[in-house]
């Protein structure tokens, strides 16, 4: 009787063991087969993290070839004075897209500042304006210009 | 065997699970990224914009078309052109939006809400141009100050609304009443609430036209909320800025409006011809009114390549303003030669016209085709710049498609 019961007990103990093994084993078969199905699962909330450090600190005002990527105006001497007096009540592009020379560029300060609640720019102002004049003067385009940047495709009809 | 089964089914069902979860987790993705996305507004998204047309400026919204988008015969929605000069109204309320009528030439003012206009007053449609008094500004030398439009700053959508006329004849106008300014809901660009961003507007005998609508729709539906939903007044043929967006207040003046940018230089040009870069005085400059004749090829695109031997099919619109188109060219030689183009009437008057003609070429090479439209007054379009003006306005040179056969 007592082997019997001795029989019993290792049968249960070995039992125990082999469920414990296999609840590992299928435990350890599921995060394999997660982590291949899904394999950016943990680099992604890395890159997400990063993500949002980059945008709110290091780069509000990154430069890429030469282009203040915020505002897409020219780096050169006197962009901040530009960025912080010229684009907050119209954007940038309405600076890049112009071409004026000195004295122009003066009067549509003064017509904004006249018409537009523009604030006095004090000491900035030439900052300002020698920054526009170098970076966005005028161009000969004369009384037509040729035709530029065509995109040549194919065309059967 | 049995386990085993069980390990199999058990590892599947995860997988699937796994996938499962996957996919659904891939679906919620983009959910969950809108809200940035929409603090990174989307011009595209946010006015239904194709994304062939080109963002000119985003404080204000300016918006053009290129001229290959612009080659349906009704303007749609998505390649329609946005000019705003302040911030767009936020938190429309349809139910509450009115339309006063005063002014110094009202007998009495008066206040509509929309449904008493729309109730009260007969309705019209008609297809009206609208174009842009600075359409083309970018090519004027020396350059002029303002949003760089090149060609796509037109359209002609088809509106639906009630005559103003109707209005003011209900209103009652006193005799001395020369001219109207609209008001809007828009905002100044500082915020300013003392300020509009414009207040334009035109003389009697443009606002008592038949043509001349107080408009609630555009293409049969709702105006789109860039376009000055829910009520805007449109005036076809004359500067687009004429036609107010957002329109709530009507003013019938005893003098020419003195509204925002209806003074100064704005939407005007020299009395009197000036040379390239000359200084003009205030006062002589003045108002824009009808837009001069123009045309614009919209198929094809810009830079095809065909075969030698092979003729080209060419389309587009031509319009003048109050006029109507009566003769439409093209010359594949820059001007040594034109030849006629089959050109249709207007649906209605201010309506722009279809032109169309097969376009053969004598051998190889590079071509540019120009098209000219010649007003019933006789006008036609110059190849070269128009006149120099302060602002750059009215620019109605020929325009041109390269070509080349190979």
């Amino acid at each position: 009787m007592e082997d019997h019961i001795k029989f019993k007990q290792r049968v249960k103990a070995i039992y125990t063991m082999l469920l414990g093994v296999f609840a590992l084993f299928t435990l350890a078969a599921f995060t394999v087969i997660y982590l291949i199905s899904n394999p950016s699962v943990f680099e992604k909330s890395e890159s997400e993290a990063k993500y949002v450090d980059v945008i709110e600190e290091d780069d509000y005002d990154k430069i890429e070839n030469g282009i203040h990527v915020r505002t897409g105006l020219v780096e050169a001497e006197g962009l901040m004075a530009v960025v912080n007096n010229c684009t907050n009540c119209h954007s940038a592009k309405l600076v890049t897209q112009n071409r004026m020379n000195k004295e122009r560029w003066i009067s549509t300060i003064r017509w904004m500042q006249e018409t537009q609640n523009l604030w006095d720019l004090g000491p900035n102002e030439n900052i300002i304006v020698d920054y526009l004049v170098a970076n966005y003067p005028p161009a000969k385009k004369g009384r037509r210009e040729v035709l530029k940047d065509i995109e040549w495709y194919v065309l059967s009809e | 065997m049995k386990r085993r089964n069980f390990v199999r089914k058990a590892v599947l069902g995860t997988m699937t699970t796994v996938i499962g979860a996957d996919i659904v987790f891939g679906n919620l993705l983009p959910k969950g990224y809108q809200p940035l996305a929409l603090q990174d507004p989307d011009p595209f998204k946010m006015f239904d914009k194709d994304k062939g047309m080109v963002v000119l400026n985003d404080k204000p919204w300016n918006i053009e078309a290129r001229a290959h988008l612009l080659d349906d015969q009704i303007t749609p929605n998505k390649f329609m052109f946005i000019r705003n000069n302040g911030i767009i109204p936020e938190d429309i309320d349809v139910g509450k939006w009115t339309l006063t009528i005063d002014g110094e030439s009202v007998k009495q003012s008066k206040t509509y809400t929309l449904t008493e206009l729309k109730s009260k007053f007969p309705h019209y449609t008609y297809q009206l141009t609208l174009e842009c008094g600075g359409n083309g500004r970018s090519e004027f030398d020396p350059p002029a100050k303002g949003n760089q439009w090149t060609v796509g700053a037109v359209s002609c959508a088809r509106w639906t609304g009630v005559r103003l006329r109707d209005i003011l004849e209900d209103v009652g106008i006193k005799n001395d009443a020369v001219y109207v300014g609209y008001h809007a809901a828009d905002v100044h660009l500082s915020r300013d609430p003392k300020k509009e961003p414009i207040s334009r507007g035109a003389p009697m005998s443009k606002i008592m036209q038949d043509e001349t609508l107080i408009a609630f729709e555009m293409n049969g539906e709702d105006i789109p909320l860039a376009h000055g939903y829910p009520l805007r007044l449109v005036a076809g043929g004359w500067p687009a800025s004429v036609s107010g967006k957002w329109v709530n207040r009507i003013s019938v003046r005893n003098i020419i409006h003195d509204g925002t940018k209806m003074t100064g230089t704005a939407y005007r040009v020299p009395c009197n011809p000036v040379a390239p870069g000359e200084k003009v005085k205030d006062e002589d400059m003045c108002i824009i009114e009808s837009m001069p004749v123009k045309s614009l090829i919209t198929y094809p695109k810009t830079g095809a390549t065909i075969k030698e031997g092979q003729k080209l099919n060419i389309r587009g619109h031509a319009w003048a303003g109050e006029l109507e188109v009566s003769k439409m060219e093209y010359s594949i030689d820059f001007g040594s030669t034109w030849r006629q183009c089959s050109l249709e009437k207007p649906t209605n008057r201010l309506a722009w016209q279809h032109f169309g003609v097969k376009v053969a070429f004598p051998k190889k090479g590079y071509y540019e085709v120009w098209a000219r439209a010649t007003g019933s007054n006789g006008i036609s379009q110059p190849m070269l710049l128009p006149g120099w003006n302060p602002k750059g306005y009215l620019n109605n040179a020929c325009h041109r498609i390269a070509i080349k056969v190979a």
